[in-house]
Order: C-alpha cells, then structure tokens, then sequence
C-alpha cells in the first residue's frame, strides 16, 4: 500500500536532489535541469496531497498544470539567453560568465 | 454563474495598453522611436493610476476569495503605476540612442505591471505563484532585452536564482495545501489557526514558514537572499534597474505582508525572531557595503537592500503601526530610490559610463541633475526635513512601541553612518572637478518632468506628511479589521 508519506518522502528527495544539482553544477543546463527537479518535487507534492487531502477536488492537478506551463515558459526565456551567451562567449559554464562580479 | 470582471478593470486596462503597442509594433514597418511611445505609455500609466485613486474606497472580494481588491492592493497598484509611469518617462532617455526595442521595452513593462498589480490582488496561492512568475518572467526579459553580454549574463543569473528561490516557495505552497487541502488565503488561515489540520502539520508548519519566507526574503532582496539583485542591478537597463528596485522589491513587500499578516500571524513569535536577524543583517551589510562601491548602479543597489532592512521592520513590529510604517516607506522610497537612478540614466545616457567618477563636479555640469540626485540620496540616509526622515522616524516609532528599543537604537546608529557614504558621493558631485573634455549634460523634457516629481515628492511629503499618513492609516485599519 503506497500512502501519502511515500510520495511526501519521494518529493523532499527529489527536492533535495534538484537544490543540489543547482548549487553544484557548473553547467547552466545542468542548473536548469536542477530547477526542473525541484518545481517536480512540489509538483508531486500537490498531486499527492489533492489524491490523498481533497479526494473530491482537483485544485492540486490544476496547480500542478499551471506550474508546468510556467517552468515549460521559464526554461524557453532561460534557454534562450543561454543560446545567446553562448554565441557570444562560447561557453556554457556559469563561471566563465563572469561580466559581472558574481 | 457569470463572471464579473468589473473587479479586474484595472488589471485589464493595463493589459490592454501592453497589446496596443504590440499591435502598434507590428504594423509598424520600421523602429518606432522611444519618443512618442514613452509619453503614450507614461500617461496611460497615470490615467489608471488615478482610476484606481477614484476606485480606492470599493472593497471587493470575488471568484470565492481568490481575487482581492481591498485598500491595501489598490494603495500597491497606485505605488506599481506611480512607478510605472517615471520609469517610462525615464526609459526615453536610456532608448533614445536604441529605438529597436522601444516598443517590444514599453510592452513588457506594461505587462511587468499588470503581473506586479496580479501579484497584490492575489488571494489564492495559485494566483500568486502565477502573478509572481509572471513578473519574473518579463522581467528577465526585460533585463535581457538589449542583447548585450553583460545583459543577457544579469539576466540568465535573474532567471535562475529566481527559479530556485519560486520553487522553494512553490514547495512550502504545496505544503500549506497539504495542511487545510484548500488554496485560498482566508480558509487556509481559519483552518490551520483551528487546527483541524493533518497529524503530520505540527512538522511541516514550520517548513512551510521557512520556505515561504526565504522566497519573500529573495523577492525584496534581504540579507543572506540579495545576491542576485547587485549584479542584476548593475547589469539591466538602468531604468529597468529603478523598476526591480521600487516595483519588484515593493511587490515581494505587499505579498509579504498580505501572507505573514493573515496567515502566519498565530505564530508571530516564531518568525519575528527569524525576520530580526534578516532585517539587521539587511540595513548593516547593505549600508556597509555600499562604502567602497565605485559603481553608481551598484552603489544604489546596496543603499536600496539598506532600505529593504528597515522596511521589514514593520513587520517585525507585526502591528497596525508596523503596516502603516512599512506602507509610508514603500511609497516615499519610490520617489527617493527613482531619482537617484534616473540620474544615472541621465549621466549614463550623456558619458555612457555609470561610474561614480563619471558624476565628478555635476553640480558643474548639470545642476538640477545634481541637486536631484543630493535629494534624493539624503532622502534614503533619513536626513530631517526629507521624507526619508519620516519614513524612518515611523519605522522606528512601530519597532519601539513593540519593545525592540534596541533595534531601532542599531538601525539609527547604521543610518547615521550611512550618511557619511551619501556624503562622499555629494563631494564627488559638489567639490571634485569635472574630468578634462567634459560637457553639459543634456536633460531631456520627459527626464526633467520624472526628476521633478520625484525631487517634489520627496520635499513635499518630507515637510508635509499628513496627507499620505492619513492614507496609510486608513489602508492599514481596512487591512487589519
């Protein structure tokens, strides 16, 4: 029987794992892919607590779609620049990025 | 049921505005210049500003709690329009050089406004999250909107940090839907405060606190969360620049007081505690650091976190009078924090430089430019006679009458010293000689009228605050009753 601790406790991993990626990752599709796992984690978190919280209700799956339509719009606009930063300085590791005093 | 939109007429306006210059964008077969559009826009700006002043006594409560229209959001969405409007008499100047962005720049700061305007109004956890990234999203876009190298770098470290400080937020959401299994502000208040929550709530409650707060504390950029704001402040467009420091910071300011006000309150003891230690760590680092800065867009941003560590002090206060400081301060360093950028833009625009070596003997070359930016930096450091002054008396007035005598004695002390550094940039502005081969600045109309009124508006409400205190009281009392 699979109840709400389990997928509580497969989130804070997944959370924990996606805020890890972020800070260790040089890459910034690495950090990207990081910020991904994080927003899935409380993706998760919403499903679970409106399956197992409202069973009757479905305003966790709504708030689920709209924060993936976010991220989906988030990592676009991220991708985007980092195309552009790449053409410009021919790499996409965030510590050559350095313009600006970090 | 049919849906009444009347409650987002402001919101709608806005909206509208941005695709009217979308629309005048593509028909337009070459650039449009930043002239024209800017004005278009600034006035726009100030006709919905002052609709929503006539609109201000309706309070409203629609779609089931999830939309709010009270005081306290339509005193914000005057504060974001206000904003608004200088910024794009200001963006003039910075674009003139550049019209191929002019109007995509006056589109995304329309719509940067209607998602900070979403922000306040949201009562919902949904529509804030929505409201706040999309504020976020135009506002990378708008940073990064030049394609510069340093731009599109300040804008890629906005758009990330920014996600990873949504997401913890979006956690602490989900887990504050957990807990009541609702979503709107007011049922998530009355159920956790009943407790008639989950056995698990006694562990994640104050995960969700945490996580909540160090979203907000990003949002208004306080110590240790500010990191991003130096660099993406340096970085964007220096009107932009003025935008994330008076609209962004004043917008994470408003959730964070909706939120921590209404849902949080039952625990005030624990998060006090926590927001003193950021609020202190805030106004000394920001106004410490500040010292040795040789940037003007820097120098600004860590007077501007300065800033943020006193207003969070209202909510340290978490009284009526707290609100009431925290709402007078967001409004007067509005006018203050504007005017001080927009004379960078100005000295930017002329010397293509935003050194503070490039401000050397202004009183020289451009007196108003000068005098302005004196005003306006005295303002922030609290000098009598400013409104800057009565800001700060007000927050440590609230802080005081909690008991935190002592805090409010270190924040007098730190601003007394950040004087010194305000100071130091009036003698480079005042007593160094202009560099060799130096011009006249040229001040723009549009630049003179944004100066003006933030130069007026700073004396004015430093000599004679009793209109907007009497504003601000009727706000907080309508907010807390």
């Amino acid at each position: 029987m699979i109840t709400l601790q389990h997928y509580l406790g497969l989130g804070a991993v997944l959370f924990a794992i996606g805020l890890f990626g972020t800070l260790s990752k040089r890459n910034v599709i690495g950090i990207l892919m990081g910020v991904e796992l994080m927003l899935n984690a409380a993706n998760l978190n919403l499903v679970a607590f409106a399956r197992f919280v409202t069973p009757l209700e479905i305003t966790g799956q709504a708030f689920a779609l709209f924060t993936i339509v976010i991220a989906a719009a988030e990592v676009a606009v991220g991708l985007a620049i980092a195309i552009l930063l790449f053409r410009r300085r021919g790499t996409v590791n965030a510590d050559d990025w350095n313009l600006l005093r970090w | 049921m049919a849906l009444d939109i009347s409650a987002l007429v402001p919101e709608l306006l806005v909206i509208g505005l941005g695709l009217l210059l979308l629309i005048i964008h593509i028909l337009q077969r070459q650039p449009v210049p930043a002239n024209p559009i800017g004005w278009v826009a600034f006035l726009a700006f100030t006709a919905i500003a002052l609709f929503v002043v006539w609109r201000m006594p309706v309070a409203e409560v629609t779609w089931g709690g999830t939309w709010l229209v009270d005081p306290l959001a339509n005193f914000f969405k005057i504060l974001f329009l206000l904003a608004a409007a200088l910024v794009s008499l200001a963006s003039i100047t910075s674009l003139a050089g550049q019209s191929r962005f002019a109007s995509e720049y006056f589109v995304l700061l329309s719509m940067a406004t209607a998602a900070m305007m979403c922000v306040i109004s949201a009562g919902d956890l949904l529509t804030l999250y929505v409201g706040l990234e999309f504020l976020a999203i135009t506002l990378v876009v708008l940073t990064a909107l030049d394609r510069g190298t340093a731009a599109s770098e300040a804008g890629l470290k906005y758009l990330i940090l920014n996600a990873i400080s949504s997401a913890a937020l979006l956690y602490g959401f989900s887990l504050l839907y957990g807990m009541s299994g609702s979503l709107v502000l007011g049922e998530i208040a009355t159920i956790i405060a009943g407790g008639a929550t989950q056995a698990w709530a006694g562990l994640a409650l104050p995960v969700a606190i945490v996580l909540v707060l160090s979203g907000f504390a990003f949002k208004t950029s306080l110590v240790p969360f500010h990191m991003w704001s130096i660099d993406v402040y340096h970085g964007a467009p220096t009107p932009i620049t003025a935008f994330f420091a008076i609209g962004s910071k004043a917008a994470g300011f408003a959730v964070l007081i909706r939120v921590f006000m209404k849902l949080f309150i039952p625990w005030a003891a624990a998060w006090v505690p926590a927001l003193i230690v950021l609020s202190i760590l805030t106004f000394t680092l920001g106004n410490l650091v500040a010292i040795p800065q040789t940037d003007i867009k820097r120098f600004l941003a860590y007077a501007s976190i300065g800033s943020a560590g006193y207003i969070i002090m209202g909510m340290i206060a978490a009284t009526r009078g707290g609100i009431e400081a925290m709402l007078f301060y967001a409004m007067i360093y509005v006018f203050a924090t504007f005017g001080a950028f927009a004379v960078a833009t100005a000295v930017q625009a002329q010397t293509g430089s935003t050194a503070i070596s490039a401000l050397a003997g202004l009183s020289k070359r451009s007196p108003f430019l000068a005098l302005t930016m004196l005003l306006c930096t005295l303002s922030l450091a609290g000098v009598p006679g400013l409104a800057g002054f009565i800001g700060k008396f007000y927050i440590f007035w609230a802080v005081i009458d909690q008991g935190y005598a002592w805090l409010a004695l270190l924040g007098i002390i730190v601003s007394i010293l950040s004087v010194y550094y305000f100071l130091l940039l009036a003698k480079v502005m005042y007593v160094n000689d202009p560099p060799a081969e130096s011009a006249i600045i040229r001040v723009m109309p549009s630049m003179r009228l944004a100066l003006a009124v933030s130069v007026f508006a700073t004396v004015f409400f430093g000599v004679y605050p009793g209109p907007l205190i009497n504003l601000v009281t009727q706000v907080a009392a309508r907010f807390i009753s």
